[in-house]
């Protein structure tokens, strides 16, 4: 399988946690944008919007990378998401759009002010930071009072729902919001326990830009 | 067996997806409306079944879900799997694939446009023909990509309709309502499979839930 984009993007390295948590061989494509790589037909090929992460297996070419997590998921852990069982894969895809709609959708803002705005020789934007954290801390009470009750998100297992929260969240690490899961006690421990995760290590390792 | 409950206003292009995938498996449901601008989606009793305080909420016995997207999948799943292509490794991908770009790209283009050309007379908001002009920007680069896709195959999954042709419905509908339809129409196969998509008795049936304006102008305030 080979998995296209540079893994300082935390939409390619969603991906790679769900590909070493499948278990699955794979490798990773660097595309170049500086050359207008993701421009080029050979990358339309694969994703026709020109953006990364894209993704090929076989003749199988696939983009928008929750889309690339699940079909990794269902060819090699399909565990991961319990398409067999419709109670638990609801609540599985309950939990995999509340990160995408709720959690990043407010993590993003935040993380592209903290840290890629500056990367650009940019400056981050306080009030854009503030407004979105202030989203994320209710975001975060549900979230508390979800894993209270449930080891994981979608239930007692470990799901693609709590994988897809990791790479946003190892963003957050970076920006000077780290300590914003410390009064959510539940939430923490959620983290942390993903954090102790072999595959999570790895990424973690890849995402550092000095390594 | 008690029929499905789908708690929500059936105006919103968000319930319109849960509503349309609903008609799609045949199966037996009502509507709880229930009333935006009474605040109802923030009320105790609505939080406890959605802590984010959204619609459409479904209960199918005693399971509670939310997220448009979730409730549609389940519901296909249970009902009519081979319209999420279940068991099919590349099919189901690729219906994955397509609900994601109408998430990220579609409705995120469209409801800006819908809210400044629709709405925006009715709750105070001045037209912001900004907003409008960049997203209909993006439409006009995204478009091409449907259209292509929709050149080689009659539905976006392949050429059978799939939830991810279901899911556009929504937003599409009010869109489609604006003045910058035309922008759709210049793209013949996305035409067509618009189109095809309108004459479904299941859209029909939902749509007619759905006035162009959102029910403002007859008083029907969502």
């Amino acid at each position: 399988m080979k998995l296209y984009g540079a893994t300082v993007s935390w939409n390619v390295t969603r991906c790679v946690v769900a590909l070493e948590e499948a278990g699955a061989e794979y490798q990773i494509v660097p595309i170049d944008f500086a050359t207008a790589e993701h421009k080029s037909p050979d990358h339309l090929a694969c994703n026709p919007f020109g953006q990364v992460p894209a993704f090929q297996d076989g003749d199988l070419h696939l983009w928008e990378s929750r889309a690339i997590c699940k079909y990794v998921a269902r060819k090699h852990k399909p565990d991961l998401l319990r398409e067999g069982n419709l109670k638990e894969s609801a609540m599985m895809d309950v939990w995999l759009e509340v990160e995408a709609n709720q959690y990043t959708a407010a993590l993003n803002p935040i993380l592209y002010q903290c840290l890629v705005s500056p990367m650009f020789g940019g400056t981050t934007d306080q009030k854009v930071v503030e407004e979105n954290l202030e989203k994320l801390k209710k975001v975060l009470e549900v979230y508390e009072a979800r894993l209270a009750k449930h080891k994981y998100l979608a239930g007692d297992f470990l799901s693609l729902a709590d994988l897809n929260h990791v790479s946003v969240t190892l963003c957050l690490l970076a920006t000077p919001h780290a300590s914003l899961f410390d009064p959510y006690p539940h939430v923490k421990a959620w983290w942390d326990g993903l954090m102790a995760r072999p595959s999570v290590q790895k990424v973690a390792a890849l995402m550092k830009p000095s390594a | 067996m008690a029929p499905m409950k789908v708690y929500g206003w059936a105006v919103s292009p968000w319930m319109a997806r849960a509503l349309v995938c609903l008609e799609e498996a045949g199966v037996e449901y009502e509507i709880v409306p229930m009333s935006r601008c009474g605040g109802d989606h923030r009320r105790p009793e609505h939080l406890a079944r959605n802590p984010f305080g959204e619609i459409p909420v479904l209960e199918d016995g005693d399971l509670t879900l939310y997220q448009s997207r979730a409730i549609a999948r389940y519901v296909l799943r249970k009902y009519k799997p081979e319209l999420v292509k279940e068991g099919d490794l590349e099919g189901s991908a690729m219906v994955d694939v397509w609900m994601e770009v109408e998430a990220h790209n579609i409705e995120a283009t469209l409801w800006p446009i819908i809210r400044h050309c629709i709405i925006g007379q009715y709750v105070g908001r001045d037209r912001d023909q900004a907003v409008i002009d960049e997203n209909l920007e993006k439409l006009r680069r995204l478009l091409p990509v449907y259209e292509a896709r929709l050149s080689v195959c009659k539905y976006l999954a392949g050429d059978d309709i799939t939830a991810a042709d279901l899911c556009h419905f929504g937003f599409m509908r009010y869109f489609m309502a604006t003045e910058y339809a035309g922008v759709v129409d210049a793209f013949p196969h996305v035409k067509a499979w618009w189109d095809a998509l309108l004459a479904r008795p299941s859209v029909q049936k939902v749509m007619a839930g759905m006035p162009p304006d959102f029910g403002y102008a007859s008083g029907n305030i969502p």
